[in-house]
């Protein structure tokens, strides 16, 4: 990457002080989130801080527009960040490596990057045929759905920054280690013949090369920050209903038989029961937060929303087309018992 | 005439991109065909990694995003003459 794309211009100031306007606006709204709340609850409509409606709605009146201010802020952050990447370049960076760091560079890759599962697939292809080995691209096809930026931000603002960074390294963690594993397996004869044929570059096209001033990318940035919640917005207002209603109606510890760290089978049990669940991957996050706070354990509340997001019959329907049934299942097993043990590992560990 | 295409498998993004350049060309006398490529053996010839992918004249403009209208239109004044 060039320097002089990085420096700003003259033409990108007034971006700049319109970003940094928000940003500030940003910051006094997210640090007077619970004065505002208490007010609504309390105080306008006199409801009681002991009683169990007063309890679900201050909790819901504080919980949405924090997590609609933290996902706002937070994809217009990532976005920014993504325009700097490159799949080309990455590519070309793994290309060099061999397994080890190429898995690992593609299973960041795979975290950072947005790839609706029907672009998973160009970019398999791509990989494959530019030489990369299975393993590694694996770990890219891996790491892609489970690593859900929507899901990062819930559990950042719901559980803090330490379980957002577990969400995090595990999820690189799997798709690492899983793509070493199926990089032994030696699959490559289940992969559908049409990757190795198909007439790459065969055309004699050219790319317009781009050039993004900083406006650019603020532009894409608030661009895609609009689409995205735009897209979740009700899923997280339902879904924090629902934990609110759960969060002042549930008795405490209601959950720690079925769900806590010493029900040994609650954690495969919460995978297979993720797995034909998908389209309310956001919405299912603040309901998982409200049954932590009853006695669910963190590592079973975890595997359930990376199997919810991970694993999913529409991605696996894509893969179809250039993965033979075989790997698909080895795929969707790998994943799964990777999902398991994190599940049990933080059971261990919290 | 200008020959676009759009190519993806048919996921949502592709169909709006397709949409967005019909509303970004419908108020210019540019004449142009939209051919929608949807296999993925076809797509990989233009050599993207990410859809949906737009390309005009054979040469790839964008992939991966869907850009702005007056940025299609830019585009496809461009490559109108060529």
């Amino acid at each position: 990457m060039q320097l002089t794309q990085l420096k700003p211009t003259r033409e990108d100031r007034p971006a700049f002080l319109l970003v940094g306007a928000l940003a500030l606006v940003w910051i006094v709204a997210y640090n007077n989130l619970q004065p505002i709340a208490d007010w609504l609850t309390y105080t306008l409509l006199g409801l009681s801080r002991e009683s169990q409606i007063g309890e679900a709605l201050n909790f819901f009146i504080y919980d949405v527009p924090k997590i609609l201010l933290l996902l706002s802020g937070m994809i217009f952050l990532i976005t920014v960040v993504q325009t700097f990447i490159n799949p080309a370049k990455v590519r070309a960076a793994v290309e060099k490596r061999g397994a080890g760091v190429g898995n690992l560079l593609a299973a960041l890759f795979g975290a950072l990057t947005p790839f609706c599962s029907c672009s998973s697939v160009p970019l398999f292809i791509g990989f494959v045929q530019a030489g990369i080995p299975l393993g590694i691209t694996f770990s890219f096809l891996i790491t892609s759905p489970i690593m859900n930026q929507v899901a990062f931000v819930m559990l950042l603002g719901l559980f803090g920054w330490q379980v957002a960074l577990l969400y995090l390294v595990s999820g690189v963690t799997i798709g690492v280690v899983a793509g070493l594993i199926l990089g032994r397996l030696k699959l490559e004869r289940y992969v559908e013949g049409m990757v190795y044929e198909s007439k790459a570059g065969s055309k004699p096209t050219q790319v317009l090369e781009e050039q993004l001033t900083w406006t650019d990318r603020f532009e894409r940035a608030a661009d895609s920050t609009r689409d995205i919640v735009s897209k979740v917005w009700l899923y997280v207002i339902v879904g924090i209903g629902i934990g609110a209603f759960i969060h002042g109606f549930v008795p405490e510890h209601a959950l720690t038989e079925i769900m806590g760290a010493s029900a040994w089978w609650s954690v495969p049990a919460a995978v297979m029961l993720g797995i034909p669940l998908y389209s309310n991957a956001v919405g299912i996050i603040p309901i998982v937060s409200a049954m932590l706070g009853k006695g669910a354990a963190l590592g079973t509340a975890l595997a359930f929303m990376m199997s919810v997001v991970a694993l999913s019959l529409p991605e696996m329907i894509i893969l179809r087309r250039v993965l033979k049934p075989r790997l698909i299942v080895i795929f969707v097993g790998v994943v799964a018992v990777g999902i398991m043990l994190t599940g049990y590992l933080f059971n261990l560990l919290v | 005439m200008l020959q676009i295409k759009v190519l993806g498998p048919g996921c949502a993004n592709c169909k709006r991109l397709e949409q967005e350049v019909r509303e970004a060309l419908s108020d210019s006398a540019i004449e142009y065909e939209i051919i929608k490529v949807t296999d993925y053996a076809d797509i990989m010839a233009y050599n993207i990694l990410s859809t949906p992918g737009l390309v005009m004249n054979e040469t790839v403009v964008s992939a991966g995003r869907i850009p702005k209208r007056p940025q299609i239109l830019e585009w496809a004044k461009q490559f109108q003459q060529s």
